[in-house]
């Protein structure tokens, strides 16, 4: 709660099946009886968005205090306010609590109007649950089960609707799904300030639909699939491509902005199926743009980096990984004192800190490759670096990049190590890492600088490895596996670590948690932390 | 409480031994006598002799898949059967049937649709659990192959040991 | 340079003779004996059982290009065979850590029985040449010194398998044989006082001369003296074939395998030829049985009626039918009569069968009992018996 406020929060008794409990005023009745552990059913209604009050689920028996001609509650024997009861439901979304409120939320009247509400519902539905890409995690099938019927009584025909209709480049309308909740319509309307939904056609052939002139193709649009509690709006991307009960959800984070959106990836046997935004209120809320939910291909791409290379000359074919890292620290200590390390924005905490200390080892220049976009506004930030807070709190990011491609050029950089970064894209020609001695890269997929690397070594994608990242307004979040990585690759960390063990000796980190650990020691800002204790929904720490 | 069995008393005879053992005897070599007379009724001879033509209407039989009397393949890969098989035998690949299609309203149907059959447990759950009655066990039960490629039943296979099946489900006829 | 001249010494006829019998005995009789009881011993116990048995592995004559497998009489004739050729082509795994040298020697002394059949009269003479390996007038002690070499195989496999199942099946074996030899050993002691030779072809021509020795009809054997020996000689027989039973392991005696409790005993550990070693050395072992019992007891080659390979019959016999015997060739009479002694051998075989699909194992401690306890005593006082009916017939 915020304590913001100069004004006290007044709060006001409500009874809940029969309990007496406090809420803050202008709090909603359907949010006192969540907070009261009573779920009520509800279609149209969303915390974040207006309540229309239109889908008629969320019915409950509401009461007013009886009151004595002269205006005062009638206090029964308990010493409660004695609660007169309206004889007709009311809809708990559009409604706040009052002083003396009763509410009750499974009573006979209630499941009746509950029971009749779904019958409503149901009378138009198509029943293709089978091919419905929301079945699994649908309103409908979980309402009916719990407070419909198993028969329907509707004989007469059912109305035809468009189905399979492409709202935009992104979502699919199926009309006949929906129940005409209008949580996409004012989802665009509120949120994304994109008024391009709206309701066509008169009575029971009403159905959703775009401007004349217009598609759903606003950055924001896949968050309407997300709300919709129905099968009618549907990810085209995730059309048909796996049923969501075989999804193992994992919860971690966006890493392509600074944002650092919460999201929940879907996936199956090391599949990613796709992404949705995970409920954060300290960082994303409950949405997330479309661009950064759909950029999960690459990791299940054909190219991935699998196995250690060097180039030719150094070895045989297919190195293992010890004689990978063993080349790669033999080129690094013929340079000694001439290595500059090209480090990413994307790189985890524990990856930073294992960079810091393999620069400080070497006496290398380091930096970060900076990577900025256009800021919309709403999520996405304008630095594309998901952890440039991390890289700046670790030392890493220290603005000497031009001093690197500076040095590469004139001859006194001979060797340099690009974790997971093409140098290529900040200034540096392949011409200029050809005349280089060595270079050894770490990377996920092909690209310039890993075609030069004299020894290539396979890492792990965002989705694949564990560690913890700062956003840019300094929430440090965890990342979590969610897939493994292809072939042989290995994570980032423990490249690093080997690289630091054939530089200066011995470290003796075993685990990302043990990195994180020597990491906390070191770092004033992250004292006390472990990877454990930063939790799904991250902590705030004070950036310096 | 604990309790004493007695031991039945052994007569002389008894504890001889010998004359229990010819007693023994005699008894195979009865039945020893019986078989060879042809008297014995022993089991079916497989090959030979078989059972098809009285195997119950509800026999467990090599699941397949059935198209309907329009020749529209029934199943349109909801994944149910693939979920609930117990061996994880099934493996499916679903796709978008293509809008110039006779049958595009159905919207989806597998693209591939594999039962391993050396998996496959014939324990039915696939067709109890099938929401369009795409899925059946049919009377096949001498399923074999020389490699383990062999025994994957592929869709193509399916729909040809499957082959048509007239009935209920009228859920896609846009009429209804 | 001694052994050198030793084997100088014999004539070349006799080395050639030794081996051809060898060779026309283990070869062409004992293993395929051995299949064919192994054959016989599914089909019986399946009709014991009330089961069909293997009644399909015809000769696969479909290789050769005809049109069907040929299916003898009964059907599964070729078991044996595709048995043969399965245990050759399974893969032969030694386990890790076993005694390798004395793993590979166990199943290779499994065979040892078949040595013993060298002292075994098999048939009369043939060309003039006596039906037996070895004429040797040791021959019982012969017998008994190769047999009980066989558990060497049970206790070598059970102790280098490094497996506690064989172990233990290896610990029980040696404890049997132990216990069983010695009453096997004693049984025969009333043959040997009666007859008083230790030759198996003589005692063989005598049954065949004076009747057999539980079927004494003709010849001395007509005689009460022979009627009142047949007290301890059934004796004997009895112990005789209670040991014979086991020192085969057969059922109800075979607790070095019994696989209720065992697994498969000694042989857990083996697999393709090596096991099928143990399983035909166990076969063996029951045909030597079977085959001392029909020398010791049933006349060995000898049948009434039948004359020996130089056409001469128990005077009664050659009395009567004596001119008919002249009709044949001699040695057609010599082939009857090996046919006659493996005939024998194949109906206590089928008996062994008939014991086995039968009775329950027994308990491995009521098994030791039954041997030290009773079967020993017995034999013992059997001998005493003996001397008193010999001291009794010889007075009068």
């Amino acid at each position: 709660m915020s304590t913001e406020t100069a004004a006290p929060v007044q709060m006001v008794n409500v009874q809940i099946d029969g309990v007496w409990l406090q809420f803050p005023k202008g709090t909603r009745v359907i949010e006192a009886c969540r907070q009261a552990q009573k779920l009520i059913p509800h279609y149209c209604y969303h915390p974040k968005l207006s309540s229309p009050g239109n889908c008629r689920m969320c019915l409950v028996e509401m009461g007013m205090p009886k009151m004595t001609p002269d205006r005062n509650p009638v206090v029964g024997a308990d010493g409660k306010p004695e609660i007169a009861w309206i004889p007709r439901a009311q809809i708990s979304c559009a409604q706040d609590v009052s002083e003396g409120m009763g509410v009750r939320t499974n009573s006979p009247m209630v499941q009746e109007c509950r029971k009749g509400v779904m019958e409503f519902l149901l009378i138009n539905h198509p029943l293709d649950c089978p091919i419905c890409d929301q079945a699994g995690e649908c309103k409908l099938q979980e309402f009916s089960v719990e407070h419909g019927t198993a028969e329907s009584r509707f004989l007469e025909r059912k109305v035809k609707k468009p189905k399979s209709v492409e709202l935009g480049p992104r979502v699919t309308l199926d009309a006949e799904r929906c129940i005409l909740c209008t949580r996409c319509i004012r989802f665009m309307k509120e949120v994304a300030n994109d008024d391009v939904l709206g309701i066509v056609d008169r009575g029971t052939f009403n159905s959703i639909s775009t401007h004349p002139d217009r598609i759903l193709d606003h950055n924001y649009s896949l968050n309407t699939v997300d709300i919709c509690p129905v099968g009618a709006l549907t990810s085209s991307d995730f059309r048909f491509k796996m049923r969501v009960w075989f999804l193992k959800e994992s919860a971690t984070i966006d890493t392509n902005c600074g944002t650092g959106s919460n999201i929940t990836v879907g996936s199956r046997e090391n599949v990613i199926y796709r992404i949705t935004p995970r409920d954060n209120e300290a960082v994303n809320g409950c949405w997330m743009p479309d661009s950064h939910r759909l950029n999960f291909k690459y990791v299940g791409s054909p190219e991935r980096l699998k196995e250690p290379v060097i180039r030719p000359q150094l070895g045989e074919e297919g190195p293992t990984w010890q004689q990978a890292i063993n080349l790669a620290v033999e080129a690094i200590k013929r340079n000694a004192g001439r290595v500059a390390i090209v480090a990413s924005g994307r790189s985890t905490n524990e990856e930073l800190f294992l960079v810091k200390r393999l620069a400080t080892a070497l006496g290398a220049k380091v930096d970060i490759l900076p990577r900025s976009g256009v800021a919309d506004g709403m999520l996405i930030a304008a630095d594309r670096n998901p952890n440039t807070s991390g890289a700046k709190l670790l030392g890493v990011a220290t603005g000497q990049f031009g001093e690197i491609v500076a040095g590469v050029k004139d001859g006194s950089i001979t060797a340099l190590i690009a974790l997971g970064e093409d140098a290529t894209k900040a200034g540096l020609s392949e011409e200029d890492l050809a005349k280089l001695d060595a270079v050894v890269a770490t990377d996920i997929l092909p690209n310039k600088t890993t075609a030069k690397a004299d020894v290539l070594l396979p890492v792990s994608a965002p989705f694949e490895k564990r560690g913890s990242m700062i956003n840019l307004k300094g929430r440090l979040q965890r990342l979590n596996r969610v897939v493994t990585a292809p072939g042989s690759a290995r994570d980032d960390w423990e490249v690093l670590r080997d690289l630091i063990l054939g530089i200066t000796g011995s470290n003796g980190l075993h685990s990302v948690e043990e990195v994180f650990k020597a990491m906390a020691a070191e770092t004033p800002a992250l004292a006390g932390l472990t990877l454990s204790r930063i939790g799904d929904l991250g902590v705030d720490i004070s950036l310096p | 409480m604990a309790y004493v069995v007695q031991r039945p008393e052994l007569t002389f005879k008894e504890k001889a031994y010998l004359p229990s053992i010819l007693n023994g005897l005699k008894i195979t070599f009865g039945h020893f006598k019986k078989m060879i007379k042809g008297e014995t009724k022993v089991t079916m001879q497989y090959p030979e002799e078989k059972w098809d033509s009285q195997l119950p209407e509800h026999y467990r039989g090599a699941p397949t898949l059935v198209k309907d009397e329009h020749d529209r393949e029934r199943c349109v890969a909801c994944q149910m059967c693939e979920f609930i098989c117990p061996p994880r035998a099934i493996t499916i690949k679903p796709e978008e049937i293509p809008s110039d299609n006779k049958f595009a309203k159905v919207e989806k149907r597998p693209r591939e649709f594999e039962i391993d059959m050396i998996r496959c447990i014939y324990c039915g759950m696939c067709e109890e659990v099938c929401p369009e009655q795409a899925i059946y066990l049919r009377k096949d039960y001498a399923i074999n192959g020389l490699t383990r490629a062999e025994m994957v039943h592929n869709k193509a296979k399916l729909y040809e040991l499957g082959g048509v099946f007239a009935g209920l489900v009228h859920k896609w006829n846009p009429e209804k | 340079m001694m052994t050198l001249a030793f084997f100088n010494s014999i004539p070349w006829e006799m080395i050639l003779w030794a081996a051809g019998k060898a060779i026309f005995v283990i070869f062409l009789v004992v293993l395929p004996l051995v299949s064919y009881t192994v054959y016989a011993e599914r089909r019986v116990s399946a009709a014991i059982q009330d089961r069909v048995g293997p009644n399909r592995t015809g000769f696969p004559t479909t290789l050769l290009g005809f049109k069907k497998d040929l299916q003898l009489f009964l059907g599964g004739l070729g078991q044996p065979i595709a048995d043969a050729v399965k245990f050759i082509l399974k893969e032969d795994f030694t386990p890790g850590g076993v005694k390798q040298f004395y793993f590979w020697l166990a199943p290779c002394l499994a065979m040892l029985p078949l040595v013993s059949l060298a002292f075994i009269p098999f048939g009369s003479s043939l060309f003039g040449e006596k039906m037996v390996i070895a004429d040797v007038n040791v021959g019982v002690l012969g017998i008994f010194a190769v047999t009980g070499c066989s558990v060497y195989a049970i206790v070598l496999a059970g102790w280098a398998s490094n497996s506690k199942y064989p172990f233990l099946g290896g610990i029980r074996s040696s404890s049997q044989m132990i216990a069983y030899e010695l009453s096997m050993g004693l049984s025969i002691i009333p043959i040997l006082m009666l007859f008083g030779s230790m030759n198996l072809s003589d005692l063989v021509q005598y049954q065949a001369d004076n009747g057999w020795l539980l079927l004494p009809l003709w010849g001395k054997g007509w005689s009460w003296e022979r009627w009142l020996m047949l007290v301890p000689l059934g004796i004997s027989f009895i112990i005789f074939m209670i040991s014979v039973f086991a020192e085969t392991n057969r059922l109800p005696f075979d607790m070095p395998e019994s696989e209720t409790e065992l697994v498969a005993g000694y042989h857990t550990e083996y697999s393709s030829m090596k096991f099928a070693l143990f399983f035909l050395g166990e076969y063996a072992a029951m045909i030597v049985g079977s085959a001392l019992m029909v020398v010791f007891f049933f006349g060995g080659w000898s049948l009434p009626f039948i004359p020996d390979g130089n056409g001469n019959a128990a005077p009664l016999f050659q009395s009567i039918f004596g001119g008919i015997y002249a009709l044949l060739p001699n040695w057609v009479w010599g082939l009857a009569n090996i046919t006659v002694f493996f005939g024998k051998v194949a109906l206590i075989l089928i008996f062994f069968i008939w014991v086995r699909w039968t009775l329950p194992r027994f308990r491995f401690d009521q098994l030791i009992k039954l041997g030290w306890l009773y079967l020993f005593e017995i034999a013992l006082a059997n001998i005493f018996l003996t001397a008193a009916v010999l001291a009794f017939t010889n007075s009068k």
